[in-house]
């Protein structure tokens, strides 16, 4: 009797591959989602309380109330936070839906470059405006 | 003196015939799946599986599905009935609309291997990656290892698992990423992870705070609606989130 056409011991293969490194990247991605989504419930309802329906709203935005607005230092901060968290937020949530949707490793990567070229140039240019504001411009 | 039988009091039932859908697919013959209709007759508290083995025995013999124990206990005959997944040895046909034809698939996400079975293999190798075993240190006590009936039902509700694969093949993330462990390793790990017995929570916890785990639920909540076993699988899985939370943050 041969042995060479037993069948051998039942192999059961190594857990399958997991990320080399340990890192709590994505529980604190998930976390911020969760913070910074309160945070731009107030800041965003505020703000639109303010540009649409406090003191005639629309109408009486010009160059002169944004100047007016963004000489204070408090309205330079929650402008700055809602438009670093708003665009964190949307930008994670983003990178999260082509995590899910987008099946090619190829097409994920190229999607998620556009994606943060695209949020970091908004970001900075937000900031830059933000920060170096002329209300003697024109 | 032995007993004798009465005439029944209520009626026999009658059949009706029903029309089922059912996605075919002969990897020898087919290119691509297709559907395939046939009509038999049942009672109305026939199950799904009493019709596909009607049709597999009198109607065409290479319909293959799997079963086994055919009481909602082994998990082997899960598919897509129609449009979600159930067991279908607990899917009774009064249950459904007869009206129109009834779609029988195979579960969605794992690769179709004939019909209605899939190759499970990617299922298990997620479940195995959870450490799904009673994890120890010390020495081995004399004893059973005791445990209050407060921290035995802390875990219950996970125990109930029968690895059918209903929850994971009904979730969107799976669909799209097979690389996620899916609600049913979480709830294997679950049912470890919070056990007052086992010492291997840190590592079931690092493993699933991988980038393919538990963060990539979104609760949509398929999972819960999917289990045969009535157990709130989704809420597993936020229960692992929260301990990965409150031991890390």
């Amino acid at each position: 009797m041969s042995t060479a056409s037993q069948p051998g011991p039942v192999s059961i293969p190594a857990p399958r591959s997991r990320t080399r490194q340990r890192s709590n990247y994505e529980l604190y991605s998930w976390l911020f989602m969760r913070v910074s989504g309160i945070v731009l419930v107030f800041l965003v309802l505020g703000h639109l309380f303010i540009m649409n329906i406090l003191d005639g709203g629309v109408q009486r935005i010009n160059f002169a109330f944004v100047a007016g607005r963004w000489s204070s230092p408090f309205w330079q901060v929650w402008d700055l936070m809602m438009l670093w968290l708003a665009m964190l937020h949307g930008t994670n949530g983003m990178r999260t839906i082509i995590n899910d949707y987008a099946e090619r490793d190829q097409t994920r990567f190229w999607l998620k470059m556009i994606l943060f070229v695209a949020a970091g140039f908004i970001i900075l240019l937000g900031t830059l405006v933000i920060f170096t504001f002329d209300p003697n411009i024109g | 003196m032995t007993a004798t039988v009465d005439a029944p009091a209520t009626p026999a039932p009658v059949t009706t015939d029903v029309t089922f859908r059912v996605r075919r697919y002969l990897p020898e013959v087919d290119e691509e799946p297709h559907w395939e209709e046939y009509t038999v007759p049942l009672y109305p508290t026939d199950r799904v599986l009493t019709a596909l083995e009607k049709i597999k025995g009198e109607i065409d013999g290479t319909l293959t599905f799997r079963r086994s124990c055919g009481h909602g206990i082994c998990g082997s005959d899960a598919m897509r009935i129609n449009g979600r997944n159930r067991l279908a040895c607990k899917t009774l046909v009064k249950d459904l609309d007869i009206t129109k034809a009834i779609t029988v698939e195979a579960i969605k996400g794992l690769p179709l291997e004939k019909d209605l079975i899939v190759d499970m293999e990617p299922f298990f190798a997620a479940y195995r990656a959870v450490l799904p075993f009673l994890i120890t240190d010390g020495h081995e006590p004399t004893r059973e290892r005791l445990q209050s009936a407060e921290d035995r039902a802390r875990f219950d509700d996970t125990t109930k698992c029968i690895l059918c694969a209903c929850c994971t093949t009904s979730c969107p993330v799976y669909w799209t990423d097979g690389q996620y462990f899916g609600p049913a390793a979480i709830v294997a790990a679950n049912r470890f992870i919070f056990d007052s017995r086992d010492t291997g929570a840190e590592q079931r916890l690092e493993i699933l705070n991988d980038r393919e785990g538990v963060w990539r639920c979104r609760t949509t909540f398929n999972c819960t609606d999917a289990c045969p076993r009535g157990i709130e699988v989704t809420k597993a899985i936020q229960e692992v989130k929260r301990a990965l939370i409150f031991r890390r943050v």
